[in-house]
């Protein structure tokens, strides 16, 4: 299959999301977190959080807005009834809280093919109001050849 | 909280996923592919049904190392390459075993399996001990 390598290095706007208390209960019941330090606010507090806590994985709720108009860019050209996500890779900083608000911006880090398949890399990079990254993502993923 | 020994196994993780647990975190997380919450549109593109999230499953591998390490700020860095495809209503098992200790991180080899086939492969994690 054909790729367009000439989308690596592209950039796409930021995107901010306000972190939510019931949001992160609502993702931590989803995800069988039993950690009272994303459930119980008193024991979030107590540990000397300033509200809930976000599980590590919580950057997939983050991240994705700034994904989206980078995986459904027409430049980057991914068939999505091919796509599979093949790997994924989360570096993270200091944890996120509710209330937090974190920013996080998307680049075309790869894009190439391999034994018919095509691979597109993205890179996400987020970072929360006091300008400490939280979290970078490395997504992967595959588009089988026709 | 475990000791992150080189050798050491994390203790395993089991879950078994409910009926409608992909309904739910599509929910939490935003993403509704059909694939996770349409059984029958599932079966339509030759799936044998809705199949859990790759991302729900990673979230069990990195619940395994908070878990193991003590807490969400342990876990610095977990990568995971995606195979096959899990299924709701059977367990899900994740374990690991500590590669080297450096830099006062565990290295940790880890996946996650159902019914023994690895839907979770060539994971590795690092945990601050």
């Amino acid at each position: 299959m054909a790729v367009n390598e000439a989308a690596v290095g592209k950039r796409y706007p930021a995107t901010t999301y306000a972190v939510g208390r019931e949001k992160i209960r609502e993702y931590a019941h989803a995800t069988f977190e039993q950690d009272p330090l994303h459930l119980d606010l008193e024991a979030a507090r107590r540990a000397g959080y300033r509200d809930l806590v976000a599980p590590p994985m919580f950057c997939v709720v983050y991240s994705a807005p700034a994904l989206a108009p980078a995986i459904l860019d027409p430049e980057v050209g991914i068939d999505f009834a091919r796509m599979v996500h093949g790997a994924q890779e989360f570096r993270w900083g200091p944890l996120v809280v509710a209330g937090d608000e974190v920013s996080t911006e998307v680049t075309v880090k790869a894009v190439e093919e391999r034994d018919g398949k095509g691979f597109f890399v993205f890179e996400s990079v987020s970072t929360n109001q006091d300008g400490h990254t939280v979290c970078v993502g490395t997504w992967t993923n595959i588009v089988r050849g026709s | 909280m475990a000791e992150l020994q080189p050798g050491a196994e994390l203790p395993e993780l089991a879950v078994t996923p409910d009926r409608h647990l992909t309904i739910r975190y599509a929910g939490a997380s935003g993403d509704f592919n059909p694939i996770h919450v349409d059984e029958e549109f599932a079966k339509q593109v030759g799936l044998p049904g809705k199949i859990l999230h790759g991302l729900w499953s990673m979230a069990q591998v990195a619940r395994a190392q908070t878990q193991a390490g003590g807490g969400p700020h342990t876990l610095r860095r977990l990568s995971v390459q995606f195979r096959g495809m899990g299924l709701p209503e059977r367990e899900v098992k994740v374990t690991g075993t500590v590669r080297e200790v450096r830099d006062g991180l565990a290295v940790v080899d880890t996946v996650a399996e159902q019914d023994g086939t690895q839907i979770i492969r060539n994971a590795e994690a690092e945990i601050q001990i």
